[in-house]
Parts: structure tokens; sequence; C-alpha cells
């Protein structure tokens, strides 16, 4: 049995797997059903100045990938439409009947030091544990100057955060939108005005479809769309490189990170965590299956660590970071070429016509009697895996290792690097 | 001698005997059973977790082969049913857990739950792994007779919960009917013993074997020298065709020659007819039909006194039997069986239902020829098994009387399985329930 209890920011759970701030955090009734299914923590959704926001009526958009649901999701919700009182009230609650799990109320008020000091003085009476501070919802809020309006602009995050340290003894996340051009700069704005930790990504924007009977985006609200917030499945490549990117800075180091987008196993749970994430936050997943899938999410997370003899989060924890690097770095000698098993192979006929029209001319077709046969020409593959991801047959083509005897070398100090022609003018 | 009765041995080439008593459903790689867990919609209250009668959760199992936490998936199972390995090969899903799927109601085609059910288990004892422990010794002591799934499931919960638990059992070899009664293709490659390995390795349970009660030990004695007993014997005794000629050579009682194919080192050494007639309409009909085909005889037939819908066998058993070449005649019933010393044919009267619904003979009759003639009307409790146990237990149905927890008319005396009155089919699955029930109240019993 590994130890799966979660330290991040001074904020301490049982284990890593936090429901993120969306509709399942809303209200006691769902929260409480989720600490007794067996989550670590709540992050509440949103609570704002009263009088609470109205939502609209279709608010979710999917997309289902060739008959899988909900690969990518979307949602045009707003923060909690339910008065503020009601919400701290059952926040004190639920953290006085479920004092081991971690409780983290998401805020989000106008950019005035006078509204966040108010919100935070209530809050601080719930006896939770840290605040969120929402800068990421990218839709309706950010209309109104909060949200990703204040989370893309990284003088806004330093100056709230600033005020927020300042009128709370609570531990601040920052949740930062993905709708930047470089992650890093609210990260750092967030470090510089002493945040405590950072929660990534937040919803990325997007239309999930056009309704082409209607011509408008989906969702649809009476014959109109707006954008939304993107996320599920679909996104985690996006979050596990922000989350990456931060975890590796100089600027951010040591800054936690609680990583969110498209976590539905214990095993993209246990990516985050390898790339520096300190807890995770689930939503998504929640919405599709319930809230019974944190089951899986902790075995499994317990089976693995065991089997790779970690005892606890910490032993793994940025392991994965510390591979990451820039293009630079990586070793321009290394070689592998495809081979592919004979055997297993079914004769599809995908990797030759993906490597022949797209790639390198690398596999050929051969007709041995009639048979069909594809072969790898050595001379030819460059070893870029797309045979690899086309084929079917999970075993058949495999990455070979080329023993050619050269050292790990960086394009910096390659001799075909032009810089290095011209040094050797 | 040109009338000798065509039965041999060695009918088939050496090497197809292996073929033909291997697995029957093959199992699933990871390939493909990531691919069939991701058909599973996990349903909420899902209606196949209430069609088990170990109440499994199917879907949570099924998420840990999706997430590849396959061990976690193990021991869902596992917690529910200690023998979830014999399960996953042996249940009729058909009409339980697969049969339950909302996929069947959407497409008619069900998860494979047996299949993804047997991929996790497999990979446990694959690896041997032992995740059981016990809890502290209560120093109390319980004796179980009968090692098949009931007794086992029961004698496991008790030695997780601290008890020691001696197990009686009259054959050589623990598993019950898994080890001596089920289609050798079913249980394939040993597995059987490899589960009871599996359900003893925990600790706590003796297992004595070759021990029968009213024989060797007596219920009195055992209750003296325990702190409670369970019951777990089974059914020893066969149902009787009732009709002249029954005592000729080469008729059989099926579960006896299942027995004897099961233990057989050599199938190929097992004499089996050409022209063979099975009478019963049960999985124990289609088991011997199917084998003895799988052995190597030319006509197999089946003959049932009602019709397909009536048949205790599932649709699926049926067909298994048809694709193995099995004929399955409906609607007639032995009258007398012929030969000379040896059986040689069988003369059935056809059926039907008169006005009132009831079994009718027609007049009609009509002859299968017949070298070998199989039994298999069903099995019940034989009072030898209790005889000798100085206190009565009480019957009821032939059976002994139970309640919901396994309780029966002694103190300190539980009983479950097949030779108990449950509510469920004879079915392993319901055997294990009624052992985990049975311990559960043991338990309580032991520590009130």
């Amino acid at each position: 049995m590994a130890d799966l209890r979660c330290q991040i920011a001074g904020v301490r759970s049982p284990n890593p797997f936090w429901l993120a701030s969306a509709p399942p955090t809303d209200k006691e009734y769902n929260v409480v059903r989720a600490l007794r299914a067996g989550w670590g923590g709540v992050v509440w959704k949103t609570l704002g100045e009263d009088p609470p926001v109205v939502n609209t009526t279709s608010r979710y958009g999917a997309i289902h990938f060739r008959g899988h649901r909900m690969a990518g999701f979307n949602n045009i919700e707003l923060i909690t439409d339910r008065p503020l009182e009601v919400n701290l009230q059952e926040i004190k609650r639920v953290k006085k009947d479920w004092p081991d799990r971690a409780m983290i109320v998401s805020l989000m008020v106008p950019c005035t030091e006078e509204s966040w000091k108010a919100i935070l003085e209530r809050v601080e009476w719930t006896e939770a544990d840290g605040v969120e501070l929402n800068f990421g919802c990218p839709h309706g809020m950010s209309e109104r100057g909060m949200g990703s309006a204040v989370g893309q602009v990284p003088e806004y995050i330093e100056m709230v955060v600033r005020w927020c340290k300042q009128h709370t003894r609570m531990p601040v996340f920052v949740k930062l939108t993905p709708n930047v051009t470089n992650i890093l700069a609210p990260a750092r704005a967030a470090r510089k005005g002493g945040a405590d930790a950072v929660s990534l990504i937040n919803t990325i924007n997007s239309i999930t479809g056009v309704d082409l009977d209607r011509m408008a985006p989906l969702p649809t609200v009476n014959g109109k769309g707006a954008h939304g917030g993107y996320c599920g499945p679909a996104v985690k490549p996006i979050a596990l490189c922000m989350v990456g990117e931060i975890a590796k800075d100089p600027e951010c180091r040591g800054l936690p990170i609680s990583g969110i987008g498209g976590i539905e196993t214990w095993r993209d749970a246990a990516e985050f965590i390898s790339l520096g994430a300190g807890s995770v936050q689930v939503c998504t997943a929640a919405m599709h299956y319930g809230f019974k899938i944190v089951k899986d999410m902790i075995s499994g997370l317990d089976n693995w660590m065991d089997e790779k003899g970690y005892r606890s989060l910490d032993d793994f924890r940025g392991a994965a970071a510390r591979n990451y690097t820039d293009w630079g770095q990586l070793d321009i000698n290394y070689e592998i070429v495809a081979k592919i098993d004979q055997d297993l192979c079914i004769k599809c006929g995908l990797c030759h016509i993906a490597c022949e029209d797209t790639s390198h001319q690398a596999i050929a077709a051969i007709r041995d009697n009639g048979a069909k046969r594809y072969e790898v020409i050595d001379a030819e593959c460059v070893g870029c895996n797309l045979c690899l991801h086309v084929c079917p047959v999970e075993g058949c083509i495999t990455m070979v290792p080329v023993e050619n005897g050269k050292p790990y070398m960086t394009w910096a100090e390659d001799p075909r690097n032009p810089q290095n022609l011209k040094a050797a003018e | 001698m040109a009338d000798a009765p065509a039965i041999a041995s060695g009918l088939l080439p050496p090497e197809a005997y292996a073929a033909n008593f291997d697995d029957l459903n093959p199992p699933l790689d990871r390939r493909a059973a990531l691919v069939e867990a991701s058909r599973c919609y996990f349903c909420h209250d899902a209606p196949c977790i209430a069609a088990c009668p170990t109440g499994i959760d199917i879907p949570a199992f099924i998420r840990g082969i999706q997430t590849d936490n396959v061990k976690g998936a193990a021991l869902e199972i596992l917690e529910a049913n200690i023998m979830g390995g014999a399960c996953a090969r042996v249940c009729p899903t058909e009409i339980l857990c697969e049969g339950a799927c909302v996929r069947t109601a959407q497409e008619g085609k069900p998860v494979k739950i047996g299949l993804l059910q047997r991929y996790a288990t497999d990979w446990l004892f694959d690896r041997e792994l032992q995740p059981f422990t016990r809890e502290p010794s209560t120093g109390k002591r319980v004796a179980v007779v009968g090692a098949g799934p009931a007794g086992l499931a029961c004698a496991h919960a008790l030695a997780r919960r601290g008890h020691d638990v001696v197990v009686l059992e009259k054959r050589a070899k623990g598993g019950g009917l898994n080890e001596y009664g089920i289609a050798a293709y079913k249980v394939a490659h040993d597995f059987a013993q490899k589960e009871v390995a599996f359900i003893l390795g925990i600790g706590g349970i003796e297992l004595r074997t070759g021990v029968e009660l009213g024989r060797d030990v007596h219920l009195a004695d055992l209750r003296r020298e325990f702190d409670a007993v369970f019951l777990a014997i089974g059914l020893g005794a066969v149902n009787a065709l009732k009709v002249p000629g029954e005592d000729l050579a080469g008729v059989l009682n099926a579960v006896d020659y299942i027995e004897a194919l099961r233990q057989a080192e050599d199938k190929a050494a097992l004499p089996v007819g050409r022209d063979i007639v099975v009478v019963g309409g049960g999985n124990t009909a289609i088991d011997i039909a199917v084998q003895t085909r799988r052995l190597g005889a030319e006509n197999v037939t089946i003959v049932y006194r009602r019709g397909p819908a009536e048949m205790s066998a599932t649709a699926h058993e049926q067909e298994v039997a048809q694709l193995n070449g099995v004929r399955i005649r409906h609607w007639a019933r032995p009258v007398r069986l012929l030969g000379d010393g040896h059986v040689r044919a069988v003369e059935f009267e056809y059926t039907r239902l008169d006005e009132r619904g009831r079994l009718a003979g027609t007049g009609e009759t009509f002859h299968l020829a017949a070298d070998m003639v199989f039994k298999a009307i069903g099995q019940l409790l034989s009072p030898d098994d209790l005889d000798g146990a100085g206190d009565g237990v009480e019957l009821g149905r032939g059976k002994i009387t139970i309640d919901a927890d396994g309780t029966t008319s002694l103190p300190g005396v539980f009983a479950g399985g097949d030779a108990a009155a449950h509510a469920g089919q004879d079915l392993t699955v319901v055997a294990i329930e009624d052992g985990k029930r049975a311990a559960a109240a043991i338990h309580r019993y032991l520590t009130r």
C-alpha cells in the first residue's frame, strides 16, 4: 500500500484527487456525495458577489470522436448561480463534517481591492483550507472584466494576488487560463504577487461544432452560439505541456501546481504528478461517469506505485519534468528505425501508404506470389514513428534503436549546424 | 461378435484430445480486453451487478481493465466472489450479467463480461499474487464439510476473519464440481486446482481429503469438536429413469462419466460408444453430450421430454451442443432400454402437453440405437450423505432447510450450496454466494 497522502501549499488531503471548481462542486449535496465516494478534496464552484449570475439553458457542447462519447467537452456556464450566503453556509458545514478533505473555495469578483477583501473575509469564516482565484473562465465572465480577462494580463494577476495575500491567511491558488501565448507570463506574475500555488489549465476557447441546419455554433442558445470553454480528454496534452513548462521554469521553481485538464484515470494523474503537479483536479470524467470513478483512480495509482516501488507521491513527483527539455537539448545522434513483425502483420497497408504518401517512402509494398508483404527499408527510415501510430495491431511495429556508436550530441554541437559551419571556416 | 457394442477408446489422432478439451472460449489478450472493456457504458446502478448472484461491481472492475489497473480489477472481483476465476469460465453469463447488460437490450451484443472477468483474475493468478491477509486469530474453529464452491468460499471468508477452518472433503481433491463435474473445456488446464491452492493460500484453512460425513466423521462429533459447522455436501445421488432395462451394461450416470473424464490423465484411454443417447435437458446433459462427441462418438443425441424453452440448459448451451454436432430431440421420453446384457437401443414415446398443461405420452414411439446411454435428469441429496449425523438436520423438498443466512434447524450448523434449499438455481456462483453469506452469519454467531 503506497501512501497517497497529498500536501500542496500547506493544504492536506488523503489522496491527490480533487474535484475541480465546476458544476459537480456547486452545492453541499454533490460535494458530500463526492467525498463519500472517496475524493480527496474539492474546489468549490466559483463564488462571486451577489446578486448571483443567471445562466442560459443549453450549456454544454461535446465532441464525440468516432464512437467515443465526450472525448472533448465544452461549457458556457457561468460561476455559481446561488446566493453567496447559501454557499458559505454549506462550505462551512462540509468542511466541519469532512475535516480531512481539502476544501478550496474558488472566487471571482470585480477587479477592486475592496471586492476581494470583502469576499475573502467571508470565506475565512467557513474555515476552508484555501482559495483559488478564478482567472481562467474564458466565457461570459470575461466579458464583464473578470475570469480570463484578468488571467490574460499578468500585471492584473500580480496585483490581485497581492491584495489577496494581504487580506487572508488562507493559501492562495491562482487558476490560470490557457488562452494565452505563453503560460509562463501569468504563472510568473502569480508567483511575483505571492501566490502559494497555481492551478491549470482552465478551459480553452472553443466552438464544439456548427449546427449546419440552423447555421449556428454549438452549443446553440435559441439560434445563436457563443464560444465556450473546452475540456475533457482531448485537452490533456495541452495541459501537460503547460504544467511541464511551469515545472521546469527557473523563475517558477518550487511553485506548487494543481494539475487540471482531461484527467480521467490514475495514469493521467500519475502523468501530471510526474510532470510536477502536487494535486490533480477532475471535472469532465466525473460529469461523464459519476463520482465513483475515483475508486479506480485511487486503487490504480496505489497499485502502480507499489509495482514501481514508489512509497509516496513525492517519490516520483516531477521525475518526468527533469527530462522535459527544449528541442535544442535533444540527442541529434539518436537513431531508431521501424521494425514490422511479419507474424503479427494483418496486411492492412496503412503503414505503407502513410509513409509512401506523407513521409519518407521507407516501407515497401511487396507482392510475393500474390501475397502482400510490407517491409521497412532501413536506409530510408528516419524513425519518425508515423507507421507505429497508424498501425492497428498492438506490438506489430516497434521502433528499434540503431547502435551507431555516436555520442549524445545536441544541435548546438552538431557540425551540420550552420553556426558551426561558419565557425569552422 | 459382429453384434458387440461399438465401444472403443483412442478413436481420434492423439493430438486431437488436447485441442478438443482445451478452452472452449480462449482468453482475451490485452488488446482484445481493452477493446471489449471500452464497450462498457459504466452504467449507474448497473443491471449486470444486480444479475450477479455474488454482486460483483462489474462496471468497476471493467474500469480497472480500461485503465490498466488490472490488479485493482481482480481484487474488485475477488472481494465479492473468491472464485471469480471459476465463475468467469462456468457461469451461464447469458442468463446472468451478460443477459442483463444494457448492450444486450440495445444491440443484442452484451459486453463480454465473463471473458473480461477471466482476463482480470488470470492476471492475478499468473503472477501468483496473494492479496488477502487474515485478521488476528479469534481462537474459534469451524468445520466445513465439502470442498466445493460453497465450502471453499465459506472457508476463505472465515479464515479472513481470523477463524481457523478445517475443510472435510470425501474426494481426493478440493474444488467440487469445478474439479469433478463441469466439462473439461470450460475449466481447462488444471485451473480448478490452481484456484483451490489460491484459496488455501490465505492460511488458516486445513483441507482434509478422503473424509466422508456419515462414514468417517459424524455431525454430532463435529458439533462437539468445532464452534460451528457448515454443510456444503452437494448432491451425491442421481435420479433414476425408472424404466425397464436401466440396469443394462452401458447405461451410465452422466456425472460419473464426467468425473472419470475430468480425472483421466489420458483422454484417449476413455472408452466411448458410437451411438450415444443422453436423457435430460440440463447443463449436465449438454456437457456429457459434447464431451463424448469430442472423444469421437459418431452419433450423439440428447432427448428431452419437453421443449427447448423448458430445458434448464441455456439457449447458448444448446447452441454449443449443436455446434458440436449433437442432435437435440425434444418432446420424447424413454419408456424402455433394449439390449441383451448390454444396451442396444432406447425406445422413446413422443410427449405433448395435455389440455391441462401436463406432460403426457402420445402412445407413438421411436427407437434410437445406443451403445451408451447417459442419465442426466438431475441429482438429489443422498440421505446416506447425512446418515450417521446423529442429530437430525431438518430437510424440506429433499434439501437441507436453511434461512437466508444459511442457518439450519440445528444451532451452530449452517448449510449452503446445492445440498441446501437456497433461493437460487444450483449454480456455482449461487453456491459461492451461499458460502459467503453463511460465513458472515457464522462470524456473527461466533462473535455474538
